[in-house]
């Protein structure tokens, strides 16, 4: 906990980024509940936002452990301009094409991210890697046989999710850009180099496509980091915050 | 290092915690343990959260006692209801504080469950995992025995089921489909 005061604050950037990605991107999954092609699916992605809702837990709880700040609070009441994730997770979950290559492209990063990340000299940010890794198992293994149904699929899907790849392809190396504080954290061993993390997710990434014959596009990447956002952010939070406004003392049932 | 599980002693619940005088008995880890034996996941009501490993240390100081118990999944709803429902037992035994620690560390493995919990499961009709050691992905690929009719021509239908902790299989010889314990 004796952290130096500059360690500290990179720190908490640093885990604000991650409980925000996994947030976010969780809220756009739960919009799928009811609303999935099948049963089944419905499921599947019910399962899988909660389980990256649980994800931000951990680093909301790592984040309270240095700063004091209470969870709820961050998700709940926070209000756009104060949000750290990247754009990626916030566009409209659009179709199921989108849905499903968005969480691919998400579960190779926080792969590569957790596998290094286990071996953290700060303790809850090992434990908390540990933990999800295994989680993500099972995410990985089911949005890489979406992605290869949808491209192997009909002349719809797979048309669908060329679309998909156009829209997200600008807003991936977002994931992996560092924060200001980052080649800091990485020096004292806190976190892994993150453009060694963005090496190994773009190549695994790279290589699915190449095997299904998909054109990689070359837009450039969308530019600004993660204080910025697009609108999309703002109607997100207005859904998600909608509870705690209309009643700021609900509590967990 | 990992805490030694500790077994509940048989089940003599009825009696010993209706009867009253208990609370004079002097609060000790082995009856916390066996207090702890008789708390259930709301998920599965077969087995308690002993049986299955949750469990971590207990830590009786005087009248105050801490509970370490870890989740299965991060992101379990029924955690609150678990971690309420370990007060509220400890409490009964006459503790007059109860801390309930949620640690993350060793996580949750599902070679953690005594082979106990995995019969009572079986017998529930959701089946549960072999232990794998820690390879998970092996454990993933091996076969499934239905926990109805035991045959082992089941088929994964979805990797996800009705809580993080399950997902869904069908049996191809008796037709039914059923959920297993994820292997973790």
């Amino acid at each position: 906990m004796s952290l130096d005061p500059r360690l500290r604050a990179a720190l908490l950037d640093r885990l604000t980024a991650m409980a925000d990605d996994e947030l976010i991107l969780g809220h756009r999954d739960s919009e799928w509940t009811g609303h999935a092609p099948i049963l089944e699916e419905d499921i599947a992605l019910a399962n899988i936002a909660q389980d990256e809702i649980g994800h931000a837990l951990l680093w909301l709880e790592a984040r309270r452990q240095l700063d004091g700040s209470d969870p709820d609070v961050l998700a709940y009441s926070r209000p756009a301009g104060a949000w750290r994730n990247a754009r990626l997770l916030e566009l409209p979950r659009g179709d199921w094409a989108f849905t499903m290559l968005r969480q691919y492209l998400f579960d190779v990063y926080e792969a590569e991210l957790l596998t290094r990340l286990k071996r953290s000299s700060h303790v809850p940010l090992a434990e908390g890697a540990t933990k999800a890794a295994l989680e993500e198992v099972f995410h990985l293994r089911h949005s890489s046989l979406w992605l290869r149904r949808l491209a192997l699929g009909t002349d719809e899907s797979r048309r669908r999710l060329e679309a998909a790849l156009a829209r997200a392809w600008p807003y991936l190396p977002q994931l992996w850009q560092p924060l200001a504080g980052d080649a800091e954290l990485a020096g004292a061993g806190i976190v892994p180099d993150l453009a060694e993390v963005g090496d190994a997710a773009g190549g695994r990434i790279a290589t699915a496509l190449k095997e299904l014959d998909l054109q990689t596009p070359d837009t450039p990447p969308n530019p600004g980091g993660r204080e910025r956002h697009t609108e999309e952010l703002v109607t997100l939070l207005i859904d998600m915050q909608s509870v705690t406004r209309a009643d700021p003392a609900a509590e967990s049932w | 290092m990992r805490p030694v599980r500790r077994r509940a002693g048989g089940s003599r619940d009825g009696a010993a915690s209706a009867g009253g005088g208990t609370a004079a008995a002097p609060l000790t880890p082995e009856r916390v343990w066996a207090a702890l034996a008789q708390v259930e996941d709301p998920e599965m009501p077969v087995v308690s959260i002993v049986d299955l490993g949750m469990v971590r240390a207990v830590e009786v100081d005087g009248g105050a006692v801490r509970v370490d118990v870890t989740p299965t999944f991060a992101g379990c709803p029924a955690f609150q209801a678990i971690r309420d429902a370990v007060a509220t037992r400890v409490r009964g035994l006459g503790a007059t504080a109860v801390t309930v620690r949620r640690v993350l560390s060793p996580a949750w493995s599902s070679d953690d469950m005594s082979d106990a919990a995995r019969a009572k499961l079986r017998a529930f009709g959701l089946a549960p995992p072999d232990p794998h050691g820690g390879l998970l992905l092996p454990a993933l690929e091996a076969p499934v025995a239905c926990p109805r009719c035991g045959s082992l021509d089941t088929e994964l239908t979805s990797a996800f089921g009705s809580a993080l902790c399950r997902e869904i299989y069908t049996c191809r010889a008796c037709r039914e489909p059923f959920e297993r314990l994820k292997p973790l």
